[in-house]
């Protein structure tokens, strides 16, 4: 489904705050892989999911989707493939425009828009089953304007939109961890069930390890813009928090007081 | 003092409202246009103050070429999207900054001006020799006139931004992050809001050239201005008035109205006598004010210096 091969991304190349993000990574992704992603501060889950929606060119590599070569698309057109809920709930939605409008804006996510209605009477029906799976009482705020719904809200829609035009790839970064614990374990769960629900091929980055633990079916661990750890299935499901530490201190070397820490929140 | 209060006559300001509604409506079909850019879009839009001009020039130029007025004002807005798409790509795809964009623009529009009016600047159009769409001799028809224009434009735009694509041009303004991900070009949209707001910019400048029976070279000047003026004055107005049971239909007629009140304002201080040259420092002290009582408002509700007056937290 995705294919990532040796991809690199340098920041600032040439200057005193040069940041090698990504060296020669290299991903392969089977279709319904859940994949959670850890690593500490600065290991490069965040710009490999970048790179992946296209936020900026990579360096070097080739970037594969659904047989389809997109690393030379900018994001806006790789769009139609990826689905993304971002780490800021405020990033996900536009707040000056209703609940509706955004959820139409998302469905016609990679489609050419043109005159026709933005939001059409049989949408807003289908809009108002799927809100009212979500279980938030959003399907009775359909015309509010999304920035009066909380963070836990918000990114509860996003994740909608993310999937209401099914993607061949879901891209979660961090998308929890803005939230108070009880609401991002809402969220969390909810993402589950969005992701069964649909098969989704899906990247989630979590610096909570016992997320990464429960869900998905892969877990890979990464450190100075690589992959150094790779577990899957059967594997993966007995992995234990202590596990996966002493795993972390003993494929990253010398960092580890620090991550460790960071990862253990 | 006696002596100045005796030479206002209440007789002559009622005579020339009629005048200033007209007009008002004028800028009110202007400020529609910097409506799209300065809230839709978020972007404050300076090519407006050459395009108006541009409007105007092509206007009054194609009338005394002996083109109906209807058809010259067609190209006149024609001119006015192509100078917003001239902002648009400056922007986008040399990424100048929007706002320095807008001024490279008008200012190239300066000379592209004149050149269209043939290296004078000021040319008139009589209403004599020419059937022209609205006229300071006749104002209750002129009035009439920009009422239409603005009814047909209100509608065209509550029309347009509930379209995928209007929809699309909205959330570029309001998040061009998300924008992205929804596989919107972020570039496009804004370039296609420069064009349309650029275009009815033009074909107001077009209205008012007729109106006055003159396009002149600094006509534009401060235009986008006075169309902020009326897109603040409307909405404050709009939001006392009709409060949260304001949508976009009313916010776009509340904006034509802020132009014709605005320009009420203008006519008062010209019947209190005061100097018309001063009128450039007036409109930019009722912008400013009206842009900054909002940002107090909240500022008195919450402030350091509230605080270090022994205010709300410290009790």
């Amino acid at each position: 489904m995705l294919d990532v091969s040796r991809i690199s991304k340098t920041f600032n190349p040439g200057t005193i705050n040069e940041k090698r993000a990504l060296q020669e990574l290299s991903l392969h992704l089977d279709p319904g892989d859940f994949v959670t992603v850890i690593g500490g501060n600065g290991a490069g889950k965040s710009t490999l999911l970048n790179a992946i929606a296209g936020v900026w060119p990579v360096d070097e590599g080739r970037i594969v989707l659904d047989g389809t070569d997109i690393t030379a698309l900018p994001e806006h057109k790789r769009a139609y493939l990826i689905g993304r809920v971002f780490q800021d709930p405020m990033m996900g939605t536009a707040p000056n425009m209703q609940l509706e409008e955004n959820l139409a804006l998302a469905k016609r996510r990679g489609e050419k828009r043109g005159l026709r209605w933005g939001v059409t009477k049989a949408e807003r029906e289908e809009y108002y089953e799927q809100l009212k799976s979500l279980g938030l009482g959003l399907e009775d705020r359909m015309t509010a304007k999304v920035g009066l719904l909380s963070g836990g809200q918000r990114q509860a829609v996003t994740l909608l939109m993310a999937s209401l035009r099914k993607p061949k790839l879901l891209l979660l970064d961090e998308h929890t961890a803005a939230l108070d614990p009880a609401t991002a374990k809402k969220v969390l769960e909810l993402s589950d069930s969005i992701v069964q629900e649909n098969q989704l091929t899906t990247l989630m980055i979590t610096h909570n390890m016992s997320d990464a633990i429960r869900h998905g079916n892969r877990l890979i661990m990464m450190n100075e813009g690589n992959i150094i750890l790779d577990v899957r299935g059967e594997e993966k499901s007995h992995l234990t928090k202590r596990e996966l530490m002493e795993k972390f201190t003993q494929l990253s070397g010398a960092q580890m007081e620090n991550d460790a820490m960071l990862l253990s929140k | 003092m006696t002596a100045y209060f005796a030479s206002l006559s209440f007789l002559k300001l009622l005579k020339s409202m009629p005048g200033g509604i007209a007009q008002g409506l004028i800028w009110g079909l202007m400020a529609l246009g910097l409506y799209i850019t300065f809230r839709l879009l978020d972007v404050a839009d300076l090519t407006v103050d050459g395009s108006f001009t541009t409007g105007g020039a092509v206007t009054v130029m194609l009338i005394l070429a002996g083109w109906p007025a209807w058809a010259a004002l067609l190209v006149a807005v024609l001119a006015g999207i192509l100078a917003g798409l001239c902002t648009g790509l400056l922007h986008t795809r040399l990424g100048i900054p929007a706002i320095l964009a807008g001024i490279l623009t008008q200012l190239s529009l300066y000379s592209i001006n004149l050149r269209i009016m043939g290296m004078t600047a000021n040319k008139a159009v009589s209403v004599d020799k020419y059937q022209l769409l609205l006229s300071s001799r006749n104002i209750p028809a002129s009035i009439l006139t920009g009422l239409l224009i603005a009814l047909v434009l209100i509608s065209a735009f509550y029309w347009y931004f509930g379209t995928e694509q209007g929809s699309a041009i909205r959330a570029t303004g309001a998040n061009p992050a998300m924008c992205r991900a929804l596989g919107i070009s972020v570039d496009s949209m804004k370039v296609l809001g420069l064009a349309f707001s650029n275009g009815i910019v033009a074909l107001s400048g077009g209205l008012m050239s007729q109106y006055q029976g003159f396009a002149d070279i600094n006509m534009g000047r401060g235009a986008i201005v006075i169309g902020l003026a009326a897109v603040i004055i409307g909405e404050v107005i709009g939001h006392a008035l009709l409060g949260k049971y304001l949508n976009f239909f009313g916010t776009l007629s509340f904006v034509v109205v802020g132009g014709v009140l605005y320009y009420l304002v203008i006519v008062i201080v010209l019947w209190l006598k005061l100097n018309s040259n001063d009128l450039k420092l007036f409109t930019a002290v009722i912008v400013a004010l009206f842009l900054a009582v909002p940002y107090l408002r909240e500022h008195s509700k919450s402030s350091f210096v509230r605080l270090k007056k022994g205010g709300a937290g410290n009790a």
